[in-house]
């Protein structure tokens, strides 16, 4: 599904990313785990395409498929979704025109009609109900005035609805509370499928009680430093990231 | 003044040299004929406004208007045929149309026979003749101020039309005021006086339409009184041709309890001006004075504000969005003037650019002028381009950057429009916005 070739970034001079490789397969879970400031929502980002970064040196390929030189919007069309650490509001653009935007403006670029309004309002009703999201928010405007959490589960609803084949999952878990992190985490292995991957960036182990990790990444310094099973990241739990900080450096 | 000899312009000289012949043919009594001379003097002495006139000073008329294009004359048969066409093209939004081409009031293209009920129209060109009531007691006095481009209107006004709301009407249908220029391009200065009596509400569309390709030369000028208890919303849709350009004042004379909200929306013409005198004349009176601005191209389009707080417990808002793409050119001067008398005066005034390309200039200068104490007034402006991170979040979610754009500028001059209480006549300006962002 995706694979992270040698990736070297940075941003006004900065280097942020050293030489990463990263492997997700289909129907994989990855977790990436790591300490503040080593590099996870730049990766994420630079996955999605943001304009800021300077690619020095690397490949992303989705399904054999360069994306580095694609425009961000290319990239979702093709199948890559980011749910931000920290979603934007944007004022005076409502959820639901928002919504229906993006659904459409993928179908377009995939070559599918546009859906019809009442497909439209069916299909977000359904995902907001899952997802506890009351139907007064989606009138506002995005994301504005919305609590941490509801701007979480905002993210989960746009990934369900545009139906994504890659979804980075950055910090979503951050924000939420108990009874919230169980919704959203059954929304996500809600999509889960053989032809569906996810790329989850997490600090707390307690997310991946409930979205199980096949593989489990730790990031530092802007490198994989180590890779493993989901056992890995109660080993971290218990022991931090003291070891990696040394090892990367 | 000094003894210096102003160098007139060529566009001046001929002015100049037209008026002696023009005013022979021109309506009006002797007064009205008095009121031209006074206004012509005027304009004698100060010749076109240009940059070095304080509020003029980002909109140089002498340079815009290089020639003086000819009078335009009383519409043929063709003309308005011509016109007709041109009006069937503007938005619909189900009102009672007052008509005026080439400065002359047309009653063919009106609806006089189908007004709503409290709500008369006639020919401003004949009133001048007659002395009507309206003309003797209003003309001139809610746009007096020493302006030149003012004066020019007053010295070469040819006609236009009155419109007269009876005292507690709240008309059920709105008025369109259509002004029109057809024909090769000539100057016009067409003139409107509206008299709204105590308590009446009233919707005023005041639309400006000619082709593209044509350099008119507009000046017009609209009067609006509106009595204690009046509801008045006044949307100015400035649908000129690309080619032409136009100067308009609005004078504004609100009375107590009332309320009156004014829109100016522009995106077409060569150049506009639009200048707004609105005096508070009444206590406990909210005015609102917003406006639109989206410019492509080298268009320039300025709006000066002048907000008289001559009373005490009034409120005003000014609101102005402008969307500046290419070399366009976007400026707002606001001021408002808080008269010593005027305490318990609310004020706020807020103007905010979005620059789409590093050739398009915004031009910003609100300013306050305070003499009373217990006042809560405040301004701000801003400049900027869209935000990048804004943007990156819609393209995330599969928008072409110039959808993510137009969802984005829709909202931002979406905040503007808000301050239109009339909902259809808000949604036809935001269908408007959104067919100007389709053709970006
Ligand atoms: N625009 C920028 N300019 C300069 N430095 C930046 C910029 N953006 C990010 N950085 C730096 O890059 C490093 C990596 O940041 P990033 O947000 O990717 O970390 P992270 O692993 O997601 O951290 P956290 O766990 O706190 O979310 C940090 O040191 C950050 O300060
Ligand atoms: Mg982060």
């Amino acid at each position: 599904m995706l694979e992270i070739r040698n990736l070297h970034v940075q941003i006004e001079d900065k280097k942020i990313l050293d030489g990463l490789t990263l492997t997700v397969n289909d129907g994989e879970v990855a977790a990436i785990m790591g300490p503040n400031g080593s590099g996870k929502s730049t990766l994420s980002y630079v996955i999605a395409g943001k304009p800021d970064y300077e690619v020095l040196d690397g490949e992303i390929l989705l399904d054999g498929e360069n994306i580095l030189e694609m425009e961000a919007d290319a990239r979702a069309a093709a199948g890559v979704f980011l749910a931000f650490q920290y979603p934007l509001e944007i004022p005076g653009v409502a959820t639901m025109t928002f919504l229906k935007a993006a659904m459409n403006a993928q179908r377009k670029a995939r070559g599918e009609d546009e859906l019809a309004t009442a497909d439209f309002m069916k299909r977000v009703r359904a995902g907001a109900e899952k997802l506890g999201i009351p139907q007064d928010m989606l009138k506002r405007g995005l994301n504005v005035g919305f609590s941490g959490g509801e701007k979480k589960r905002m993210e989960i609803l746009q990934m369900a609805l545009l139906e994504p084949r890659f979804c980075i999952l950055d910090e979503t878990d951050s924000g939420l509370d108990i009874d919230a992190l169980k919704i959203v985490s059954e929304g996500v292995n809600a999509l889960k499928s053989p032809d569906r991957a996810f790329l989850v960036i997490t600090h707390y182990q307690r997310l991946l009680n409930y979205i199980v990790p096949d593989t489990v990444h730790v990031m530092a310094h802007g490198k994989i430093v180590k890779t493993g099973g989901k056992e890995l990241a109660l080993e971290l739990e218990a022991n931090g990231y003291a070891d990696y900080k040394t090892l990367a450096a | 003044m000094t003894d210096v000899t102003p160098i007139r312009t060529a566009a001046e000289s001929a002015i100049l040299s037209r008026f002696p012949e023009a005013k022979a043919s021109l309506p009006g009594t002797p007064a009205v004929a008095t009121l031209r001379e006074q206004a012509f003097g005027r304009f004698v002495e100060t010749g076109l406004p240009h940059r070095r006139v304080e509020k003029w000073k980002y909109t140089d008329l002498r340079s815009i208007m290089r020639e003086a294009a000819p009078l335009a004359g009383a519409p043929s048969a063709a003309d308005l045929a011509a016109a007709k066409v041109l009006l069937a093209a503007l938005p619909d939004f189900g009102a009672a149309n007052v008509t005026v081409v080439n400065g002359r009031f047309a009653p063919s293209l009106s609806d006089l026979g189908a007004l709503p009920a409290g709500v008369t129209a006639s020919d401003l060109g004949e009133a001048l003749g007659s002395g009507h009531k309206l003309v003797v007691e209003r003309l001139g006095r809610a746009a007096s101020a020493d302006d030149s481009a003012l004066a020019l209107n007053a010295a070469f006004m040819a006609g236009g039309a009155i419109v007269a709301v009876a005292a507690g009407v709240a008309v059920d249908r709105p008025i369109a005021l259509r002004f029109v220029s057809v024909g090769t391009a000539a100057a016009t200065y067409p003139r409107a006086l509206i008299e709204i009596g105590t308590g009446a509400s009233v919707t005023l569309i005041e639309t400006h339409v000619s082709a593209d390709g044509i350099a008119h030369q507009a000046n017009g000028v609209v009067e609006i009184f509106a009595g204690d208890e009046t509801k008045v919303e006044h949307v100015r849709i400035n649908a000129h041709g690309d080619a032409t350009v136009d100067v308009s004042s609005l004078g504004v004379v609100l009375g107590g309890k009332a309320e009156l909200n004014s829109f100016n929306f522009v995106t077409n013409p060569a150049a506009a001006r639009h200048q707004v005198f609105f005096r508070f004349a009444g206590e406990h009176s909210t005015g609102n004075v917003s406006g639109a601005s989206l410019l492509k191209g080298k268009r320039h389009a300025d709006t000066t504000l002048f907000v008289d707080h001559a009373v005490e417990n009034c409120a005003s808002r000014e609101t102005f969005a402008h969307v500046l793409d290419d070399q366009a050119t976007g400026v707002f001067q606001g001021m408002i003037l808080v008269r010593d008398v005027a305490q318990k005066t609310d004020g706020k005034m807020m103007s905010r650019a979005v620059l789409l390309s590093d050739d398009a200039t915004m031009n910003n200068k609100p300013e306050l002028e305070i003499y009373a104490d217990d006042v809560a007034c405040g301004h701000g402006a801003t400049v900027g381009a869209l935000d990048e991170d804004l943007l990156f979040y819609l393209r995330a979610r599969g928008l072409p950057k110039a959808e993510a754009e137009a969802l984005m500028l829709a909202a931002f001059v979406g905040e503007a429009l808000e301050s239109i209480a009339n909902e259809t006549v808000r949604e036809t300006l935001e269908g408007l916005v959104e067919a100007w962002l389709k053709a970006r």
